[in-house]
């Protein structure tokens, strides 16, 4: 992050984890030292890095993770209309991920056994609480829900792999991942 | 002198018999390719190979070498056409790389790699297809298999045994196994079989052996399918 951006204001950035194990995130973090030069050029807005709860007006989301249940289409609809850029980051965004595995079953089956008739279950029930998010019938991917502008694969995208996306976005370019940082694990 | 062909501007010299992608992966020209394994027949069935000659496209691996040809190989049409390719064959199946045991040996992520293969762009079927874990040493997951065929023919050509066969058309082709049960138990397939270890994806494994190299120092993470696609070769003993 070398590019001088006195006197522009700072780029805000959003992200959140759907149907994902916050791997990504801690991808993210894993930039290490180009953290501090990335905090000069950006703000988060809504993040788990922040808490910040309500999206505003951004110009970069990252979504990690797959849609699985009506919050996380909740989430990522509010994300898409309040981000220039939108950016499935990871295997789960992009293609359902390992969450997907699900998807070869029934929910039905998949809640029966894990809640009712699996081994070690005590006082079976299927939990049904209303603030409980109701489960879709699969997972989908972010983009056959909302329109996505890049993807960054990865089990996790290594640090490297997001400057890559990220550089080019901060000055307006259109990002590019070479193929030596490509990979789906 | 020698006859030639053309690809991509480049003279490349072939004997009479010799197909296309013989010609090419001799003179070190990479044209992608998964269902095509030089020694076994080529089969021309995942389309990855196709090239343009004149105002057609043709499959470089069923296509005999004619002299004087001009071939298109690498060319961003091409390119593009390979990529949608792969990714109907990544959402046909059930290729979630990181729960997969192949991933960074698996030929479909490499190619993918090779062509710069960001996301799936198809929905997904998420079709569950049958999985036979029956056999000691090899696991069967259909619902990986790209149906490009090589283990049937490995099993024909290499092994004599006849392992493997394609049933059904379109939507519902699949591998099925030929023994009394249908089960890979019941086969005459080894662990030391061709058809065993020939599957370029994660369908046909061999059992307890899947984390003995760690992921990120596998094939993939090292080499590019072009790189490894260039220097495969089966010597088939049946072959006189």
């Amino acid at each position: 992050m070398t590019i001088e951006r006195k006197n522009k204001r700072k780029l805000k950035i959003a992200t959140a984890s759907l149907a994902g194990c916050f791997g990504c995130h801690m991808s993210f973090l894993d930039m290490d030292e180009h953290l501090a030069g990335l905090l000069e050029q950006v703000e988060f807005d809504r993040s788990p890095f922040t808490d910040i709860k309500r999206i505003g007006s951004c110009d970069i989301g990252l979504i990690e993770g797959g849609v699985c249940n009506a919050e996380n289409v909740h989430v990522l609809r509010e994300f898409r209309a309040n981000c220039a850029v939108l950016v499935a980051v990871g295997a789960c965004a992009i293609n359902g991920g390992v969450p997907a595995l699900r998807n070869y079953f029934d929910l039905k089956d998949c809640l029966e056994e894990a809640y009712l008739t699996g081994t070690g279950i005590t006082n079976p029930q299927i939990p049904n609480d209303r603030e409980l998010p109701l489960l879709l019938d699969k997972v989908y991917p972010i983009s056959e829900v909302v329109p996505i502008d890049y993807f960054l694969p990865g089990c996790p995208p290594s640090a490297a792999a997001f400057l890559q996306l990220l550089e080019p976005l901060l000055t307006g370019q259109k990002p590019a991942i070479s193929k030596s940082h490509l990979h789906y694990d | 002198m020698m006859a030639t062909i053309r690809i991509d501007n480049q003279e490349i010299p072939f004997t009479p018999g010799q197909t296309i992608m013989d010609a090419a992966l001799a003179a070190g020209v990479y044209i992608p390719h998964l269902c095509h394994y030089p020694g076994l027949t080529p089969n021309g069935n995942c389309r990855l190979c196709m090239v343009e000659t004149g105002n057609h496209s043709v499959a470089a691996c069923i296509t005999p070498a004619v002299a004087g040809q001009e071939i298109r190989n690498n060319t961003p049409e091409l390119n593009a056409a390979r990529t949608a390719i792969t990714q109907m064959l990544f959402v046909e199946g059930n290729h979630i790389c990181p729960s997969c045991e192949k991933t960074g040996n698996c030929k479909l992520q490499a190619m993918a790699y090779h062509l710069g293969m960001l996301d799936d762009h198809f929905p997904q079927f998420y079709q569950r297809r049958e999985l036979d874990a029956s056999h000691p040493d090899i696991l069967l997951d259909r619902s990986r298999c790209i149906l490009c065929d090589l283990c049937v023919r490995a099993s024909r050509e290499v092994d004599n045994k006849n392992v493997f066969a394609i049933a059904g058309r379109g939507t519902n082709a699949h591998l099925i196994v030929n023994s009394p049960s249908g089960k890979l138990t019941d086969s005459a397939i080894a662990a030391t079989d061709l058809a065993a270890t020939v599957c370029p994806v994660g369908a046909v494994m061999i059992k307890e052996q899947g984390y003995q190299v760690p992921i990120g120092q596998r094939i993939y993470d090292c080499r590019t399918i072009r790189e490894t696609g260039l220097q495969e070769h089966i010597d088939n003993k049946n072959d006189n």
